[in-house]
C-alpha cells in the first residue's frame, strides 16, 4: 500500500527525479495485469514444452519406467551407437525421405495450379463453392480420412470394383509394400490441395488490377497475363512456401498419424517412418532411451534444416516463418 | 475497362469449369460414399453393389447407433473434451498472444523467442509421454487436453491480430478508467471477433478430431469418439488390443455422425479463417 502512495506522489510532482526503483514500480503498477496474464501460459510452456525438451537427456542416460524424468546413471552415447547400426532405423529414415519428397513433388505444383485455376473462375458463387468444398478435407480427423482410404481400397470397394470390371484381379492395396507411396501421396494431395491455395489466392487478390489492364492494352492475351503478371507477383509466396516445405522434409510430424493409422507389418518395408519406429521402440517395446535417441536425432536434423530454410527464405524474399 | 476475350480463352473457361467440377466431385466422393453406405443394408454392402446411391435404403442403422451401443457415450466425451479444451485454449492463447503483442514491454523481447523456439525443437514422443505419465495424468481429461492446450502457431496468429488493434482505442479505454484486464476484455476482444472465431474453430476441430492422446493415455470409458472410430475401423485381428469388429454400415454411420458437426459449421466461418490464415503471411 505504501509503495502505491509513493508512486502517486512521484507522478504528481514533475520535478521528481525518478529513481530506478520508482521507474520500475511505476512500470509494474501500469502493467502488472499483463504479467498476471502471462503466469499460466509461461508455466505451461515450461512444464509442457521445455521440461520434455530437456527430457531428451534420457537419450544419453538410462530411463527406467517410473524412474527419474531425466534418467539416471552416467551419460553415454551407447544408444546412438546402437541405432546407427540398426538396419530398421535406416529403412525408416529412407522411407521418411521417400514419402515426404514424393508427396512434396506432387502436392506443391498441383496446389499452385489449382490456385491459378480458381483465380480464373468468373462466377463468384461458383468460386466460393469450389473453395468451400476444397477446404473440407482439412477439417476432417485423420482417423476418418484413413477410414475412408481403407473403404475405398478394400477388396469390395469402388477401386477394386473398377479393376474387376475392367477384367483385372482385385488388389489388396494396403498389404503390398509398393502401393504405399501412391496411397500416401494421393490421399495427401486430396487432403491438402484446397487448404494450400489460401495463401496463393490471398497473394493474387493483392495484385493491382491496373497491371492487367495495362498489359491488355499492350496486347497481352489472358495466358500471357498469367505468365507475365500473376506468376511473378506471387513468386515470393511460392519461394517461401517451397523453401519451408524443403526445410520440413526430414520431419515426420504430419506424416505420423496417417502412417500409423494405415500401416501394418506386411508393408513396414515401405511405410515405416522414423516417428512410427520411435513409437514402436519406445512405447511399444519399452526401450525408452533408445527411442528417445532416435527421436532426438531426427529432431536435430529437422532443427538444422528448418533454420537453414528460414534464413534462406529471409534472404531471398524478406519473408520467413518467424 | 473491358478486356477483349478470344476464342482460346472461352474454351479455357469451359475446360476450367469441367476441371473444377471434377475436383469438387473427387473431394466429395468419399463423403457421399460413406453416407450411401450408412443408409444401406449390411447385406447389400457385402455383396459389393453399393455405390453413391444407397441399396435397400433404411435408417435402422442410425436408430441403432443413436440409441444402442457405445457410440453416444463416446460422442458425449468428445463434446465435453472439445468444449472444456477450447475454452482453456482460447483463454490462455489469447492472453499470451495479447501480452506478446505489447512489444513496448521489454520482457516480450525475450519471451517471444522463448515461445517460438518450441516450434523449431521440442521433446520428442517419448519425453512427452514420460512427462504425462510421471505427472500422474494418465486416464484423466488433463492427459487429453494439456499436451496440446496452447498451440504456438495459433498464439502467433493472435499476436499479429492484436498488434493491429488501434492503440488510441486502448488508451481511450484506460483514460475512461479501465485497467489492463478491462481494456483487454471490453475493448480488444470485441474488436477481435474474426480471430476469435477462427481460433474457436481451429481449436475445437483439433480436440474434436484428436485420437492420439486418447490412444496413449485413456481407458475405454474415457475415449473420445475419434479413437472409438479408430478401434472399429481397425477391426478385429489387427495388432491392436482395442480393436473391435463392427458391421460396415454401422462404421459408416458413426463416421458420418462424427463429421457432421464440422461440416455444418466450417463453411460459415470461412470468411474469418481465410483472413486469419493471411495474418500469418507465410507462417505455416
Amino acid at each position: 500500500m505504501s509503495k502505491m502512495g509513493n508512486s502517486r506522489k512521484e507522478l504528481k510532482n514533475p520535478n521528481y527525479r525518478y529513481s530506478w526503483r520508482s521507474v520500475f514500480s511505476h512500470h509494474f503498477l501500469r502493467n502488472w495485469q499483463i504479467y498476471v496474464m502471462l503466469i499460466v501460459p509461461v508455466v505451461y510452456y515450461i512444464v509442457f514444452r521445455y521440461v520434455p525438451m530437456f527430457g531428451n537427456i534420457i537419450a544419453f542416460r538410462k530411463y527406467r519406467a517410473g524412474g527419474n524424468l531425466f534418467g539416471s546413471g552416467k551419460l553415454t552415447l551407447r544408444y546412438f551407437q546402437q541405432f546407427t547400426k540398426d538396419k530398421s532405423f535406416w529403412r525408416a529414415f529412407r522411407n521418411t525421405l521417400t514419402l515426404n519428397i514424393t508427396y512434396l513433388l506432387f502436392r506443391f505444383p498441383l496446389t499452385l495450379i489449382f490456385a491459378l485455376l480458381i483465380n480464373e473462375i468468373r462466377n463468384l458463387h461458383w468460386k466460393k463453392f469450389v473453395q468451400t468444398v476444397s477446404y473440407l478435407p482439412h477439417f476432417i480427423s485423420m482417423v476418418i480420412v484413413c477410414g475412408m482410404i481403407k473403404e475405398l481400397v478394400s477388396t469390395g470397394g469402388p477401386i477394386n470394383s473398377l479393376i474387376v470390371a475392367l477384367g483385372g484381379q482385385p488388389i489388396q492395396f494396403l498389404a503390398v509394400a509398393k502401393y504405399f507411396v501412391g496411397i500416401f501421396t494421393i490421399s495427401g494431395v486430396w487432403q491438402s490441395i484446397g487448404w494450400g491455395t489460401i495463401l496463393y489466392l490471398a497473394a493474387m487478390s493483392n495484385i493491382n488490377p491496373s497491371l492487367y489492364e495495362a498489359a491488355a492494352v499492350d496486347g497481352a492475351g489472358h495466358f500471357q497475363r498469367v505468365w507475365h503478371i500473376t506468376l511473378p507477383s506471387i513468386l515470393p509466396t511460392i519461394t517461401t512456401l517451397l523453401i519451408l516445405d524443403i526445410g520440413g522434409l526430414v520431419g515426420s510430424g504430419g506424416a505420423f498419424e496417417k502412417v500409423f493409422l494405415l500401416y501394418n507389418p506386411m508393408i513396414y518395408s515401405s511405410a515405416d517412418i522414423v516417428s512410427t519406429y520411435v513409437y514402436r521402440m519406445g512405447i511399444g517395446s519399452g526401450n525408452y532411451s533408445y527411442a528417445t535417441a532416435v527421436g532426438l536425432f531426427e529432431g536435430l536434423i529437422n532443427l538444422v534444416l528448418l533454420t537453414i530454410a528460414n534464413v534462406t527464405s529471409k534472404k531471398l524474399t524478406q519473408s520467413s516463418l518467424f | 475497362m473491358k478486356i477483349k476475350e478470344n476464342t482460346g480463352y472461352k474454351v479455357f473457361l469451359v475446360v476450367n469449369t469441367i476441371i473444377m467440377i471434377l475436383i469438387s466431385a473427387a473431394t466429395l466422393y468419399p463423403f457421399l460414399y460413406l453416407v450411401s453406405q450408412s443408409f444401406s443394408s449390411e447385406k447389400a454392402i457385402i455383396s459389393g453393389h453399393v455405390g453413391l446411391i444407397p441399396k435397400e435404403f433404411n435408417i435402422k442403422t442410425y436408430v441403432y447407433v443413436l440409441t444402442k451401443g457405445d457410440f453416444l457415450k463416446f460422442y458425449k466425451n468428445t463434446v465435453i473434451y472439445a468444449f472444456v479444451g477450447t475454452i482453456l485454449s482460447l483463454t490462455f492463447s489469447s492472453m499470451l498472444g495479447y501480452a506478446l503483442s505489447k512489444t513496448e514491454i521489454k520482457l516480450m523481447k525475450y519471451l517471444t523467442p522463448f515461445v517460438i523456439f518450441t516450434m523449431y525443437f521440442g521433446g520428442g514422443l517419448i519425453p512427452n509421454y514420460v512427462l504425462v505419465v510421471r505427472l500422474g495424468l494418465k486416464n484423466t481429461i488433463a492427459a487429453f487436453i494439456l499436451p496440446m492446450m496452447i498451440s504456438t502457431y495459433y498464439v502467433l496468429l493472435m499476436k499479429s491480430f492484436f498488434a493491429g488493434t488501434p492503440k488510441d482505442l486502448e488508451e481511450a479505454g484506460e483514460l475512461d478508467g479501465l485497467d489492463k484486464f478491462g481494456v483487454f476484455i471490453r475493448i480488444v476482444l470485441p474488436l477481435s471477433k474474426p480471430i476469435i472465431a477462427t481460433m474457436t474453430l481451429f481449436y475445437a476441430v483439433m480436440y474434436w478430431n484428436n485420437w492420439y492422446q486418447a490412444f496413449l493415455y485413456l481407458r475405454k470409458e474415457k475415449w473420445p469418439v475419434a479413437y472409438y472410430l479408430q478401434t472399429i475401423i481397425r477391426g478385429q485381428g489387427a495388432n491392436d488390443q482395442d480393436a473391435q469388429s463392427v458391421a460396415t454400415n454401422i462404421k459408416s454411420c458413426a463416421m458420418v455422425l462424427t463429421v457432421l458437426p464440422i461440416i455444418c459449421v466450417y463453411p460459415f466461418i470461412q470468411k474469418y479463417y481465410v483472413q486469419g490464415m493471411m495474418l500469418g503471411g507465410v507462417k505455416e
